[in-house]
């Protein structure tokens, strides 16, 4: 039996609950990223925040974005992260205290932000169709390989270079007499 | 309201919002280059939208995406690298003890 675009009886549509529930775990999720205090809890509802938001691009007909959201974001970039919490965070760091004397400031700042953002955007007409569009991968291997292959090829020098720089910063200089060891 | 592209800006909107409150507000390293991962997302989100409902960005907008991705990722690791090679260097995490240059 094949799944109606509307929930039966109610008359809602699947993908308006779908972007519900999703915006709701990435926005409460980015929320406590931002509000927690122990460090390690914040790295995982940033994972959290990056799965919802990877549901939000299937959502708008971007599957291979989404793909990409999981496998670079969850499956690299958390881990990093993690990872570099693990190497930096000392027993007695302080998790009270967590933010700057200003955060009040930050706070105003950012829902200043956030209100005119939302102004702007509803202000505008966007030149839009109403419909959501299905984005075909094949399009954009060709896109990607056609039209924007330079870009591609600038990115693979920046990776490279990210990774030959990332190994240059963090690995442990052997000790070199006359210097003082910290 | 999946279907129109206002709600998915002013989403993005408020990701950016939050990350950068984050950003502001935050004495950890980490916590600030995690609250930077947030904005980049939510940029990301707002290119993604575009795509989905203006027929002419449609694929360039995938691309975007993707090379956004991979250069949010390559920023990721050089950032890490850079406060864990600050850790090693003052023991702390906190930006705020980093004051050597003031004194």
């Amino acid at each position: 039996m094949p799944i109606t675009d509307t929930i039966p009886m109610t008359g809602i549509r699947w993908d308006d609950v779908l972007f519900i529930v999703l915006a709701a775990i990435l926005i409460g999720s980015a929320l406590l990223v931002v509000t927690l205090r122990d460090i390690i809890r914040c790295g995982l509802a940033l994972t959290s925040s990056f799965a919802a938001l990877a549901g939000i691009y299937v959502l708008l007909g971007n599957p291979l974005v989404a793909a990409t959201q999981v496998l670079v974001y969850i499956g690299a970039v958390s881990v990093l992260l993690l990872f570099a919490i693990m190497l930096t965070q000392t027993k007695n760091a302080p998790t009270r205290l967590a933010f700057q004397t200003q955060a009040w400031a930050a706070a105003v700042a950012a829902a200043v932000i956030a209100i005119v953002i939302a102004v702007t955007v509803t202000a505008t007409t966007w030149p839009s169709s109403s419909q959501r569009l299905w984005t075909s991968t094949s399009d954009i291997a060709t896109m990607l390989f056609g039209t924007y292959v330079l870009p591609f090829e600038a990115v693979s020098v920046l990776l490279t270079a990210a990774v030959v720089g990332g190994i240059f910063l963090a690995h442990r200089e052997a000790d070199r007499p006359g210097e003082d060891q910290v | 309201m999946s279907g129109s592209l206002d709600s998915y800006l002013v989403l993005s909107g408020l990701l950016f919002a939050i990350g950068s409150f984050g950003f502001l507000a935050r004495r950890n390293a980490i916590s600030m280059l995690m609250s930077i991962e947030l904005m980049v997302n939510a940029v990301n989100l707002s290119v993604v939208a575009f795509g989905a409902f203006v027929p002419k960005l449609q694929t360039h907008a995938a691309v975007i995406a993707l090379i956004v991705i991979a250069v949010a990722a390559a920023e990721a690791t050089v950032g890490l690298a850079i406060v864990i090679a600050i850790y090693r260097n003052k023991k702390t995490p906190l930006v705020d003890e980093y004051d050597s240059m003031s004194q």
